[in-house]
């Protein structure tokens, strides 16, 4: 141990008033819990979302009571407008990709985590961490503020695409102030999310404590900055992008709105713009969001199953160079978005290659964790069974990325629900359940209590099936030509898929109606929860080395731990089992010592 | 069922109790405040977060102008009304008064040393230099304006054509971060007032403000090359 007055960056004094603690908070284990907070609140406005978009695919002509409540126009007697649909569509994507896959696990965990696991007080730049949670608390009362005004949120889709978003309200219900609000709700989020990514960055390179070399971090601190160092390009990109689009709309500029288009015989005024140019800065953030939703759960997952498993991974080292390949790959493959946008062929093929490659260190990532599960005596639980779901889930939405992968068969498949199929297992549901396994994992140091083990396997099972029954039927939608964004399935060869719709509704429910078992095992372990020791899971990191759960104002009291092994030294004989914490300055007795 | 055996982790021996290892994280190591205590203001070990995230900051913004790079390039490639646009001569001027400014900030770096090494009594010198550094760079962003009025007289909007837009997007981008230096150079005179300036936070500063001068040559020569 070294003495805590040695270290300046960071420091600040135990808040004393209800705000400064609780609400403008400068402490990163309060803003960690507010990102959740948000992350949580966001995940149930975009489920809730989704269940009425899928109602309304199973069932298109039906009322849902109270949806006029929503929207001015968009429903009238409860039923939804195909425009509306459209928006509900957009809304939900935004929220779920933006407020909740990027901020629970990497925004969220990270922040509360990272500063332990590294051994530092607090993250270098207090202020600057608590702005970008507020600024992206900010960015979502924006987005979902339009829903109240005007004509309600944009219906051009997460992606936004020129020159729909560009044109204002002609283009359609919220194509005017719901696209302005969308673009600086983004562009307000990029803010909070390089103020994060600065903060991240920093605290691993430089607040790491005595004794915490780069390859003494667990895989958790490494998959923060991996994904830290991805926000910082890729939101960077974004930002701009968003500044533009909000220029077309406001200022009457021709950045993206393309020359002669006519709308209702009326010629629209911008001239010249490039509808490609806002794909290409979109998706140059867009496909590196994809591992900034998933590295993350990479990285909780790794930590969630060495604990669990006992023993570290076949590879340490190898798994952090593929997360870091993945970082680096994942711009080099954005193109494949655009395969059927009209981009020069060549470009295609350009982009194909590394799409393929960028599946290498995916599979050795895969292959890593099943070598390493293989003939260990897991211990079951929630964590590791969501842990376990995860893997599985990345797994089965990454073997249809092959046939996305190839032009050829991705200009058949693009529009069609086989897509949908694949994002949401392998960013969307996979993503999530890494978000569950650090939740159970972790609850225990963030409030001292335990989560209910039995409903939180039974909040596995049925999330598990569940998320399967909705999700692979899609591929199957999209294998029969099922297009996806459309509110209704009119043409004949369409008909006899609504029963499988009907079907993905009810699966759609049921899970969503199981995550409530999640929020009521969360408020009650809360605050009814069994008294969590400081060490439930005999783990080795920082995080449990805590002097009291949990942690104290400065995470570590009067001394900051000094760090004397690696991350996971399972499977040894030590004074307290069959680990020893890295903290610990034990020498412990090894197999080959012995021989 | 077959079984895998797998290796025990590896422990590190050093001695009888583990040791860590040299290339050991620095966050508690150098924070340290000199030894000497004759250096009450500006700490010779001071945090390197600052240090570090300087650079990180840095290439968060050059990612961002990128971005308007590829975005002008490809505006210019997608239609025929790229015009031209001859740019307002004051640029010139404000490069000069930019690149002046940088060159305060360094003088004025040199003499916070010095003071601080306890040779040079002279305590308002340091403070003055960087109010120049400021003066001139609050007078940069004034002359960007005056580009900005010079071009509106000639009838050029923001709206007008592309070469327009992208003129006034970027230059309005640039002086928005020129400002944002001269939050952390008020910053960096208020602590030096108070003594309580540590040197990452100086060379953080001036670190950002070079990049701003090198950060607006590049805008200028794209401007020029590409208006």
């Amino acid at each position: 141990m070294h003495d805590v007055a040695k270290h300046d960056a960071g420091v600040h004094h135990a808040p004393t008033s209800f705000i400064a603690k609780h609400v403008f908070s400068l402490d990163h284990k309060v803003i960690g819990k507010q990102y959740y907070a948000l992350g949580l609140v966001a995940a149930l406005v975009g489920m809730s979302l989704s269940w009425l978009m899928r109602l309304h695919l199973g069932w298109t002509n039906a009322a849902i009571p109270g949806l006029h409540l929503l929207t001015k126009n968009g429903a009238p007697g409860d039923v939804m407008t195909p425009e509306f649909y459209l928006q509900l569509m957009t809304m939900h994507a935004t929220i779920m990709v933006f407020f909740v896959l990027t901020t629970a696990p990497f925004a969220a965990f990270g922040n509360y985590f990272l500063p332990i696991q590294v051994g530092a007080e607090d993250m270098p730049f207090p202020h600057f961490n608590m702005m970008s949670f507020w600024v992206t608390f900010v960015a979502f009362l924006v987005l979902v503020s339009s829903f109240f005004v005007g004509t309600g949120p944009t219906l051009g889709g997460w992606t936004q695409y020129a020159p729909l978003s560009a044109l204002g309200e002609v283009g359609g219900p919220g194509e005017g102030t719901g696209v302005v609000l969308w673009a600086l709700s983004i562009g307000i989020f990029c803010v909070g999310q390089l103020l994060g990514s600065l903060n991240f960055i920093t605290t691993t390179l430089d607040m790491r404590t005595k004794g915490m070399s780069l390859w003494r971090l667990p895989l958790s601190a490494w998959a923060w900055f991996v994904t830290s160092c991805m926000g910082l390009t890729a939101f960077a990109v974004l930002m701009p992008a968003c500044i533009l689009l909000i220029l077309d709309h406001v200022a009457g500029t021709s950045f993206f709105a393309s020359s002669n288009i006519v709308i209702n015989d009326q010629m629209q005024p911008h001239s010249g713009g490039s509808t490609l140019l806002w794909q290409h800065l979109f998706w140059f953030f867009g496909h590196p969001e994809v591992y900034i939703a998933i590295v993350p759960g990479m990285g909780i997952v790794s930590h969630v199953l060495i604990t669990n498993m006992r023993k570290p991974m076949l590879s340490h080292r190898v798994l952090v160079y593929s997360m870091g390949t993945l970082a680096v790959l994942s711009y080099m493959v954005y193109g494949h978005h655009m395969f059927v946008s009209g981009m020069n062929p060549v470009s295609s093929l350009a982009f194909s290659f590394p799409t393929l490659v960028i599946t290498i260190p995916s599979t050795i990532i895969v292959l890593i964790w099943l070598g390493s599960l293989y003939g260990a005596k897991l211990r079951i639980n929630a964590a590791s069974l969501f842990a376990l779901g995860f893997i599985s889930m990345f797994i089965a939405g990454g073997v249809s990325g092959f046939f996305l992968a190839q032009p050829s068969l991705d200009i058949m498949l693009h529009a069609t629900y086989f897509v949908v199929g694949h994002f949401h297992l392998v960013m969307g549901v996979a993503a999530m359940f890494g978000i569950f396994a650090g939740t159970y994992f972790w609850f225990p140091k963030m409030y001292g209590r335990m989560m209910n083990e039995t409903l939180g396997k039974v909040h596995f099972w049925l999330s598990f099936v569940g998320a399967y029954a909705i999700f692979m039927p899609f591929h199957y939608l999209g294998l029969a030509g099922n297009v996806r964004r459309y509110q209704a399935f009119s043409p004949d060869y369409m008909q006899p898929l609504i029963p499988l719709h009907k079907f993905i509704t009810v699966a759609a429910l049921c899970m969503g109606a199981a995550q409530l078992i999640f929020v009521y095992n969360l408020i009650h372990s809360r605050f009814w929860g069994k008294p969590a020791s400081g060490n439930p899971w005999q783990a080795t990191s920082l995080e449990w080395s805590t002097p009291t759960t949990p942690p104290p104002h400065n995470n570590f009291g009067d001394k900051l731990p000094e760090v004397f092994h690696d991350p996971y030294q399972y499977g040894v004989e030590s004074s307290v089992g069959d680990y020893v914490m890295q903290a610990s300055p034990e020498k412990v007795k090894t197999e080959h010592d012995e021989a | 069922m077959a079984t895998t055996a797998h290796e025990p982790p590896k422990i590190e021996k050093h001695g009888d109790q583990p040791q860590p290892p040299g290339n050991s994280g620095n966050g508690g190591w150098r924070n340290i405040a000199p030894a000497n205590g004759k250096r009450p203001a500006v700490k010779d070990y001071s945090p390197p977060p600052a240090s570090t995230g300087i650079w990180v900051v840095i290439a968060s913004i050059a990612m961002t102008f990128a971005a308007f790079t590829s975005a002008l390039i490809v505006r210019q490639g997608s239609a025929l009304d790229w015009g031209h646009l001859a740019l307002p001569p004051v640029l010139y001027l404000n490069t000069l008064v930019l690149f002046a400014s940088s060159v305060a900030l360094e003088v004025a770096r040199r003499q916070v040393r010095v003071f601080f090494s306890g040779d040079n009594t002279a305590a308002a010198k340091p403070t003055l230099w960087l109010y120049v550094a400021l003066s001139f760079g609050l007078l940069f962003v004034v002359g960007q304006y005056v580009a900005w009025r010079q071009l509106r007289s000639q009838g050029l909007f923001l709206a007008t054509n592309p070469n327009s837009s992208f003129f006034y997007v970027l230059t309005a981008i640039h002086a928005l971060h020129v400002l944002g230096g001269l939050g952390g150079l008020v910053r960096v005179i208020r602590r030096l007032d108070l003594s309580i300036l540590r040197k990452s936070t100086l060379d953080a500063t001036a670190y950002y403000w070079h990049f701003m001068d090198a950060l607006w040559v590049y805008l200028l020569l794209l401007l020029w090359m590409k208006l």
